[in-house]
């Protein structure tokens, strides 16, 4: 959900690629199960599989070179297997730690852009933060529907509305982040 | 000539040995109670009615027999005594629901307070079995209603329940009080709802590794109002978002609640709430271990130490689901208590471990990742000089993963952790002579389970198969009752089994052995085999006929990916009434294919299953 944000403002590369092949053929690589087709059936959706069909072949299995997964191989229950996302540890790396002010709010909180995956959640975060609602986003408008707006401080000291550029030059370029509120806030992001 | 079988209930505990094997109830063998000489040692009465008497004088004695090998044993005794059994035995297993119907069952057991029910097999938790397969629960529920409206507790494991069920549970027993599922799914939390709104007794909810659907109803808020009863919550496979604010009013109004597990929704803030309201518990499941959001700085995080401080009494800990590991010092004040810890859903290394393990002296059961490492198992070996059961699960359970834990880590286990009675060990590489080791170091090991995961590998050091390593277990271990092996085995292996493992009550075997020597040779050797599971081994017919003397004595035999066909099987099930043969096919696999995809055979008192989906054929 989050990630999608950086997606929708790439450059369609893909369609101005210069390939051989017809035109209207898409040369996306099979999942490779071809060489399996010998005896075992590779793992495809858990669901949708069951039992382990034909003999088992010790000869032909070492010679496969890729192993397709095998169902039910090896004996962990399926909620063991999906449980386990990327170790998240709040000291792993260095952080892109942040100031953020809030107009009308009496000290300032720092947070850590590396953590989140996009601008819905930093802005989920922020709201939760400072308990408060950003408006609706949009390119043209800014933020509707509140009274507050986000906005940073990039490199060259200028103060952008967050969410116009894609997530990855965002956190890179920001150096600082301030909720503005009121006629100040309604302000930006009109016909500038 | 024609025997009538006794009608024994399946049992099987693991920590007991067995009855002798094939008992029958022939009316020949009913003995007259009151003739000299027959030495049970009990009063012979000259009064009119001497049997009923006796019989009043048996059911208080049998009222003191818990085990139910003991009271399988007296209840065949004799006609009185089986007659006396009946009426006292309170607590009902089942270890198979399909060897024995729910009415059998309960027009012989007339006073049953609890039951403990088996389902599907084992195997079908690795998708090697169709859903939808059986094991419905509903056919019992109803029976269980009409029979037993003082019934207490119910103990499923790998069955299917419906909401339908769990309604039926709470409005048939007034007096219901504790509930655990095992492995189970088929219902969601609509079920539980209306089951913990109506069960005003209840004691004991526990679900443990079940598939729970999410209705987007809210259960914990259907708990009735006022003090509750609870001792024990177990959700912590329930993988919906569950109401925070409910459950910490319920756990104020529940004082004699202790254990409680939670499930990864609730964040270790919430977590520091609960435990502050329960600081008597003595099982605690810590839900996610980490905050919903990241803490700012300056953030006043709560006294996390002080929470688990408080709770003098945690004595098995569990949980974190979503461990951020900067958190674990704040579990030290009960380190020097657990007696039971669970990580195996912490991803942390061996440095993060040590300091917390080091403190666990007493520690009697530990699961774990293997991202400890061997390090982080020899930091276990060196404190846990209690150890009685060991757990390492793979982090990445692929066979061409890295292995993080090898054979290093087992033989500094065996070393260290001299007590050692199970261990469940997942790893890429293990040689013979650390399993030789451990079978030395260990002698108490009733279970020894061994999953290398790479199929067919040899012991990497020699080159050899891994038979020695297992037949060196089957020899030293002299109390070992279940056993599962891994790595290149040949028929020697099992030669091995045959031949040592006279106690083994269950065995799984997946990619091993050459020819049906090797199922010969432990259908011919271990007289307690009560279930084996077998998967992708080259077993065929022969081997099949070799165990029809002793088929009738087991709980059930698997088969899935081997070398059997359809006519040898049906041989089985020509020779053997009693026995329920069924075939289980895989897509792609036609009805009349020669070759069998999995057989699942169980001996029953009544015959094939009427509730066997399109996909079973039973022969």
């Amino acid at each position: 959900m989050e990630g999608s944000v950086a997606y929708e403002n790439d450059l369609n590369l893909k369609a101005t690629e210069l390939r051989l092949g017809l035109p209207g053929t898409d040369e996306r690589e099979e999942q490779s199960v071809s060489n399996v087709r010998n005896k075992k059936r590779p793992l495809q959706d858990a669901d949708e599989e069951f039992g382990a069909n034909g003999k088992s072949d010790a000869q032909n299995e070492t010679a496969t070179p890729a192993k397709a997964q095998i169902v039910g191989w090896p004996p962990i229950r399926s909620y063991r297997k999906n449980n386990f996302q990327p170790k998240k540890s709040e000291s792993d790396g260095p952080g892109i730690y942040v100031k953020v002010s809030m107009d009308g709010a009496p000290y300032l909180r720092k947070i850590d852009l590396k953590v989140y995956t996009g601008y819905a959640e930093l802005l989920q975060a922020l709201e939760n933060m400072f308990k408060f609602t950003i408006g609706e986003y949009s390119e043209r408008e800014g933020y509707k529907g509140s009274d507050y707006a986000p906005t940073y401080e990039d490199k060259d000291g200028d103060w952008m509305l967050v969410g116009d550029v894609p997530w990855d030059m965002f956190v890179t370029s920001c150096k600082r982040l301030r909720i503005m509120k009121g006629s100040e806030a309604r302000g930006l992001g009109c016909g500038v | 000539m024609r025997h009538n079988r006794a009608e024994r209930m399946s049992e099987d505990d693991e920590r007991q040995q067995s009855s002798p094997s094939d008992l029958e109830f022939t009316s020949n063998k009913a003995r007259n109670c009151n003739a000299t000489g027959s030495g049970s040692g009990h009063p012979e009465f000259q009064s009119p009615f001497p049997d009923q008497v006796l019989e009043n004088v048996l059911e208080n004695v049998l009222h003191f027999l818990t085990s139910r090998r003991d009271r399988n044993a007296a209840s065949l005794v004799c006609k009185s005594w089986y007659r006396v059994e009946a009426l006292t035995r309170s607590e009902l297993f089942i270890g198979n629901c399909y060897a024995v119907s729910p009415d059998r069952a309960t027009a012989r057991f007339i006073r049953v307070r609890a039951l403990h029910l088996k389902g599907k097999p084992r195997f079908a938790d690795f998708n090697l079995m169709p859903p939808d397969w059986g094991a419905h629960f509903n056919p019992w529920a109803l029976a269980l209603a009409k029979a037993y409206p003082w019934l207490e507790k119910v103990y499923l494991k790998r069955m299917s329940v419906t909401d339908d069920d769990l309604a039926t549970l709470a409005e048939s027993f007034s007096g219901f009080k504790e509930l655990v599922l095992v492995c189970c799914d088929g219902f969601g939390t609509s079920g539980l709802a209306i089951f913990v709104s109506k069960c005003r007794q209840l004691r004991v909810l526990d679900l443990i590794e079940s598939e729970v659907t999410d209705d987007e109803t809210d259960w914990i808020s259907c708990f009735p109002e006022g003090e509750s009863h609870l001792e024990s919550l177990i959700f912590d496979c329930v993988e919906c978002p569950i109401n925070f604010e409910a459950l910490e009013r319920l756990v104020a109004r529940s004082p004699s609640l202790k254990k409680l597990r939670l499930n990864r929704h609730v964040s270790i803030g919430q977590l520091y709430r609960l435990m502050i309201r329960a600081p008597q518990l003595t099982h605690l499941g810590t839900g996610s271990f980490s905050p919903l959001e990241v803490a700012g700085q300056g953030d006043q995080e709560p006294d996390y130490v002080t929470a688990f401080a408080a709770c003098r009494s945690l004595v098995c800990l569990s949980g974190f689901r979503e461990i951020i590991p900067d958190y674990l010092p704040a579990i030290y004040p009960v380190c020097s208590n657990l007696t039971s810890l669970n990580f195996s859903y912490a991803n942390i290394d061996a440095e993060q471990l040590k300091p917390i393990i080091s403190n666990c002296h007493k520690l009697q059961v530990f699961w774990v990742l293997d991202s400890i490492c061997d390090e982080g198992l020899q930091a276990v070996a060196a404190t846990c000089k209690e150890l009685r059961e060991l757990r390492v699960f793979p982090i990445d359970a692929r066979e061409d993963s890295d292995g993080p834990v090898s054979e290093v880590g087992l033989q500094a286990i065996s070393e260290g952790c001299r007590k050692l009675q199970s261990i469940l060990y997942f790893c890429q590489r293990m040689t013979n002579a650390a399993v030789i080791a451990m079978s030395k170091n260990c002698p108490d090991l009733v279970v020894f389970r061994l999953c290398i995961m790479g199929r067919h590998r040899p012991d990497p050091v020699t080159g050899d198969p891994m038979d020695d390593g297992f037949g060196a277990i089957v020899m030293n271990c002299k109390k070992l009752t279940r056993l599962a092996v891994s790595g290149l085995l040949t028929d020697k292996a099992f030669d091995y089994i045959g031949r040592y493992g006279k106690l083994v009550r269950t065995l799984s075997v997946a990619f091993a052995g050459d020819s049906d020597m090797g199922l010969k040779y432990v259908l011919e050797g271990c007289p307690q085999l009560q279930k084996l599971e077998i998967r992708d081994s080259p077993f065929g017919d022969a081997a099949l006929r070799s165990g029809l003397h002793h088929y009738y004595n087991m709980r059930f035999l698997w088969m899935s990916s081997c070398s059997l066909t359809r006519q040898g099987c049906q041989e089985i099930a020509h020779a053997m009434d009693r026995l329920v043969v069924e075939v289980i096919r895989s897509i792609g696999e036609e009805e009349m294919d020669d070759s069998v995809g999995t057989l699942y055979m169980y001996r029953s008192l009544e015959g094939p299953r009427t509730d066997a989906p399109k996909f079973v054929t039973i022969l």
